[in-house]
């Protein structure tokens, strides 16, 4: 299953998370800055995963944005690593071409899209729904 | 777009970005949430646009990291506000904020639940989606049946039913109960026959939960899985939005054959035959092509495919393919295909047989080794670990020395305790352990914890051969310049121990030792001081004839250490100058330490307990039950949480400068071994020979000591030898022949065994027997692996089969020795001649040291091992039933004593035994039909059917009908069937000896009433 996700823009700096499994105010702030350090660092021609406190965090850098989502061990990495492609397909087509900024000024709208919430399933059909305000 | 025109939160959210520092930040943060504070306190003035607008920027504030304490309330009623804006917003932030541990969502369930049973599916999905995201126990018990309801409502639209299935699964994760096992698995059946791709997506999410947990309940949903990967290997029925990058669904292919992965097996040859055509496509049909993504997903199935393969234990040929796709995929240039490929060859050597063919990999996995990516060369380790064995443990660990030097600070210490791990379990010889052991702590002295260094003493102490070796290495490592603390000690003790056997050699005499190790003595800290006055003290004793010089600087440096500050040393000091006085029974007292009892390597005992990985973790878990022992602890021993070796060094000597051992023992009970000694110490002054043969050259070698053992052992009331147990382990006694005791009920590991097809058979203090059995219609191929736990061979090993008349058994050759901590496998071949009762004993023997083992074990190659479980429908059934028309082909007979089982119960312990229960082919609910084909040479394929009639009023006794074409089949079957049901099969048997269940020889007390039998069928 999948625990949490972030999105982490290259200097480190939180654009939008979602934590799924109840995690304190301290211990995200202490997981988010553990996770920067080691998947910032990582070379542009590495793994797509990182082993984390028993965990696995499947990562994938668009522009300066990393997308982060943190599974359990035996989950199917690539899967996870097309979920996140996915994601941004969806969010591409929402603002037309997307960018930071506009995740930024619009985090809410990113919510709203309630995309997030059902990040374990398909998610073009949730697209298609109107739910989308 | 409701949301746009929101200026507020886009003016906040500037001013944060316009922030030049984190304290400035905080500033504003800090004025935000004072604004919001006083709006929200007045709330009356506000218009539901701007409540909006302050939860957003709540959350916005909440998801920087800052605490936010207030608001909630806010938050959760605008849950009940009527319009789709703010009850959306309401819900969102509801789920970031809270999470399923705060009290404040009690006040939202009644809202939640009015919007999931109300009739706006809008409303429906925003609460779907927030209890799913949320989950918690008491949303799971009070909104569990009526999110059910939804999911399984005909009426509902998909997108409605695919937010409740995920709900439920979040439910479910947290409490189990919500979902009713009993009338789920139908439900749950019927839901994979759903059209939407969507429903089905989520339900496939909900079903690997809850096979996972409980998959006999769920073993109607394995064909539909099956038909599920079909429809979707073939394309057929795929819509174009849930085709992604021309893959017809990858989500819904992974999850299903994950979910496949948590049945234990498929029965079923038509079911199992589809299923390995899809996989075989996959397998064989997933090339490499330029798109990414594409790429991705299709060797996302691909891995998942793999996974299916191993776990269902496919034939061989299979197999092999599998382990040729991975062999190249660890060599291709991708990092994602080369990690994965990596981290599945792990996950395969759990598959016997293929890892020979892994072995041919293992250059490209040292090349990996070296790779730039951190989590790449975590992965080749772990596989190099894992594919290790006596074989290449020489190349694999000197290249995990070799890498030990570049090896980045985050992986060292994994690594060095991995390669010590190794060492240890697959040494060829022991020298060529100490080597690696000691070049080990020389090149990452500080990842080597105590326990590895204790290790090293332990094998050195209990093998004399090894004794000048190990010292002579350690002498030569003190000549380097700068030397780990941890080298210093290993070298002190070795060398106080064993110095003296190397006297002749340049720069070994007592002197030089001295004054080498006596250079570190300022480097170090003052754990290790202790170690240092030991080995003075030894090698105090040890120069003969006594050197006045070297006396007087050691004992300048006890007189310096008498007022030392740390307790140990300062006793130790006074102690060592006090005994180094006494002459001649110094030279008893700081004697050299007897052998260890073998005990469980701690290293392995922490490596099991401090991996985290899944993968890896079961792959130790596999070799230590394989190869060690976990149970087995002789003494209870603390080389984790001290310095025992210098602890009992102390011991030694305490003893007769208090002229009494009374409160020795009572201080030192950890140390076993120490009794031992003792028991030559005696209080009194001990007598000439005695001594002799302990000072000579002999006596640091095991049997003189040990026969100073037996003789003081038949003297009674000495207080030194109180503690025989202990004792036992360095004492040969031979009346202790059989005193080897099993690990484990030996009853109960059997009858474990006839209903599964590997585990152990027999384990004990040095031995344990695992088995691994493949049955094919009336064949079967049995493998005993047979596993030394020691680092001593087991010598005049002995394997014979005694078979019964109906089994014909070939057993391959069985070598006389198995080496240290090896393992060795002796595969049987069964053929199945005629049905029986009879059980078939393994006859085995071997030696350890002078104890003689003789084991007489059942091998489970029972009667229900040849029965393949086959469903019958009531067409085939009724007409079968009614040829068999009574004895000797159909038996009946009324069981009394029966163990009250429930009718699901009793199915499954049919199931079990693999006679498959047909529901609904008897209309009465009390009685149970169940139809298996047996397998023998002189039966061929012959189909068996049972009918059990039971009394619900009394459990304790039930009416058995059992009919086959074959007489005798009938009757052992019959019989076989009814001690399952009276015998309660742990506590049945006596251990050891073989008790062939007896033939009677009376003929069944058939109870022929046909008609009786029928009515309730007909």
């Amino acid at each position: 299953m999948i625990h949490f996700v972030l999105l982490i823009s290259r200097q480190g700096k939180v654009r939008l998370t979602k934590w799924y499994s109840p995690y304190s105010q301290k211990e995200r702030t202490k997981v988010i800055r553990e996770l920067s350090g080691l998947i910032l660092t990582r070379g542009p021609k590495l793994c797509n995963f990182v082993e984390w406190r028993g965990y696995k965090v499947v990562y994938k850098r668009y522009a300066s944005l990393y997308f982060c989502m943190c599974v359990d061990q035996d989950d199917n990495e690539l899967e996870i690593l097309e979920i996140i492609h996915h994601y941004v397909e969806i969010l591409d087509r929402y603002f037309g071409s997307v960018c930071e900024l506009d995740l930024i000024f619009n985090f809410h709208k990113v919510f709203s899209l309630n995309l997030l919430e059902n990040m374990e399933v398909s998610l073009y059909n949730i697209y298609k729904d109107k739910d989308i305000p | 777009m409701a949301l746009s025109g929101m200026r507020g939160l886009s003016v906040f959210i500037s001013d944060i970005r316009n922030c030049p520092n984190k304290e400035q930040e905080r500033l504003r943060v800090d004025k935000e949430l004072g604004n919001v504070r006083t709006r929200f306190k007045n709330e009356k003035g506000l218009t539901p646009y701007e409540k909006k607008k302050y939860v957003w920027k709540m959350l916005y504030i909440y998801m920087l990291g800052y605490d936010v304490d207030f608001g909630h309330m806010e938050a959760v009623s605008l849950i009940s506000a009527p319009k789709y804006p703010e009850k959306q917003v309401g819900y969102i932030v509801t789920s970031c904020l809270l999470n399923e541990n705060h009290d404040f969502l009690r006040l939202a369930i009644n809202t939640v639940r009015n919007d999931i049973i109300g009739r706006n599916e809008t409303f429906q999905c925003l609460a779907l989606t927030m209890v799913g995201n949320i989950g918690g126990r008491e949303f799971a018990e009070s909104l569990a049946p009526d999110v059910q309801k939804l999911l399984l409502s005909s009426s509902c639209r998909p997108l409605v039913r695919k937010k409740a299935a995920l709900c439920l699964l979040r439910l479910y994760r947290k409490n189990p109960d919500v979902v009713n096992v009993d009338g789920w698995s139908d439900r749950m059946a019927q839901l994979l026959d759903e059209r939407d791709l969507g429903v089905l997506t989520s339900s496939m999410s909900l079903l690997v939960a809850l096979v996972s947990n409980n998959h006999d309940t769920y073993w109607s949903c394995l064909p539909k899985c099956v038909k599920i990967l079909e429809r979707l290997a073939r394309n057929q029925d795929v819509p174009q939005e849930y085709t992604y990058y021309g893959i017809p669904s990858p989500w819904l292919q992974v999850k299903t054959m994950r979910a496949l992965q948590y049945f234990p097996t498929i029965e079923d040859p038509n079911t199992r035959r589809s299923l390995f055509e899809v996989l075989q496509r996959i397998l064989m049909g997933t090339d490499v092509v330029k798109n990414v993504n594409k790429n991705n997903a299709s060797h996302a199935v691909l891995f998942e495919a793999l996974a299916l393969v191993m776990h269902l234990d496919a034939e061989k040929e299979m197999m092999s393919q599998c382990v040729a796709l991975l062999g190249k995929f660890i060599a291709v240039r991708e990092p994602n295909i080369r990690y994965l490929g990596l981290e599945n060859m792990t996950r395969m050597l759990m598959v016997t047989d293929v890892q020979d063919i892994i072995k041919r990999h293992q250059a490209q996995i040292i090349t990996s080794l070296k790779d730039p990516d951190i989590s790449i060369r975590r992965r080749a380790l772990d596989l190099l670990y894992g594919m290790c064995d006596v074989s290449n443990a020489k190349d694999i660990v000197e290249e995990l020395l070799q890498y030990l030097s570049t090896a980045d600070f985050a992986m060292r210490e994994e690594l060095s305790l991995k390669a010590a791990i190794l060492a240890e379990k697959f040494a060829p010889d022991l020298s060529w352990y100490v080597d690696v052991i000691l070049q080990l702590i020389d090149k990452a002295g500080d990842f080597v914890s105590d326990d590895i260094w204790f290790r090293v003493v332990q094998f050195v102490t209990n093998n004399e051969d090894l004794q000048p070796y190990a010292a002579a290495k350690a002498r030569d490592y003190l000549d380097k310049p700068a030397l780990h603390e941890t080298m210093v000690k290993v070298s002190a003790y070795l060398l106080g121990e064993y110095s003296h056997l190397l006297a002749r050699r340049p720069g070994c005499s007592p002197k030089e030792i001295f004054s080498i190790l006596h250079e570190k003595l300022p480097t170090v800290s003052t754990s290790t001081i202790p170690i240092l006055l030991s080995t003075y003290a030894k090698v105090l004793m040890h120069t003969q004839p006594p050197d006045p010089e070297l006396q007087n600087q050691i004992w300048a440096i006890f007189n310096k250490y008498e007022s030392c500050i740390d307790v140990e040393i300062q006793q130790r000091a006074v102690e060592y100058f006090a005994l180094s006085r006494k002459g001649a029974a110094l030279m008893d007292i700081l004697a050299e330490m007897p052998k260890f009892p073998e005990r469980q390597s701690a290293l392995i005992k922490k490596a099991e307990d401090t991996e985290v990985d899944t993968a890896e973790q079961s792959a130790i878990k596999w070799r230590a039950q394989q190869q060690t022992s976990n149970a087995l602890v002789v003494t209870d021993q603390c080389p984790a949480n001290g310095t025992p070796p210098v602890g009992q060094q102390l011991g030694l000597v305490k003893v007769p400068s208090m002229s009494s051992n009374v409160d020795h023992n009572s201080e030192d009970q950890g140390s076993a071994h120490l009794n031992g000694t003792l028991s030559t110490v005696d209080p009194q002054p001990p007598s000439p020979d005695l001594l002799g043969d302990l000072l000579g050259p002999l006596a640091i070698e095991g049997p003189p000591v040990a026969s100073v053992h037996s003789e003081q052992n038949i003297i009674p009331g000495l207080e030194g030898v109180s503690n025989t147990v202990d004792a036992a382990a360095i004492v040969p006694v031979e009346e202790q022949n059989n005193s080897v005791q099993p690990i484990g009920n030996i009853a109960e590991r059997f009858h474990a065994l006839c209903f599964k097809d590997s585990g152990v058979l027999y384990e004990d203090p040095y031995i344990q027997i695992g088995i691994k059995a493949e049955w094919r219609a009336h064949h079967g191929r049995l493998v005993l692996f047979l596993g030394n736990k020691n680092t001593s061979p087991l010598v005049s090993v002995q394997v014979v089969i005694l078979p019964p008349s109906h089994l014909k058994i070939e057993l391959s050759l069985v070598p006389e020795t198995i080496p240290p901590r090896a393992q060795v496998q002796c595969p049987l071949e069964f053929v199945n001649l005629r049905p029986s009762r009879d059980v078939a004993v393994l006859d085995f023997s071997y030696k350890f040291g002078t104890n003689a083992v003789n084991v007489k074990l059942r091998l489970p190659a029972v009667l229900n091992k040849f029965l393949q479980p086959i469903p019958v429908s009531a067409e085939e059934f009724f007409p079968q039933w009614r040829s068999l028309s009574g004895p000797p082909l159909k038996l009946q007979e009324v069981v009394r004593g029966v163990r009250p089982l429930s009718l699901l119960e009793m199915a499954n312990l049919f199931n079990s035994f693999r006679l498959m229960v047909c529901p609904g082919l008897d209309p009465n609910p009390n009685n149970l039909v169940a139809s298996t084909t047996f397998y023998s040479e002189s039966t061929r394929a012959m189909l068996c059917l049972v009918r059990i009639e039971t009394d619900p009023a009394d459990r304790t006794q039930l009416r058995m009908t059992v009919a086959s074409g074959d007489p005798a089949l009938t009757f052992e079957l019959k019989e076989f069937i009814k001690e399952q049901l009276i015998s309660i099969p742990t506590a049945s048997r006596a251990p050891a000896p073989a008790q062939t269940p007896v033939q009677p020889t009376s003929p069944p007390t058939a109870l022929t009433d046909p008609g009786a039998m029928l009515a309730g069928l007909l």
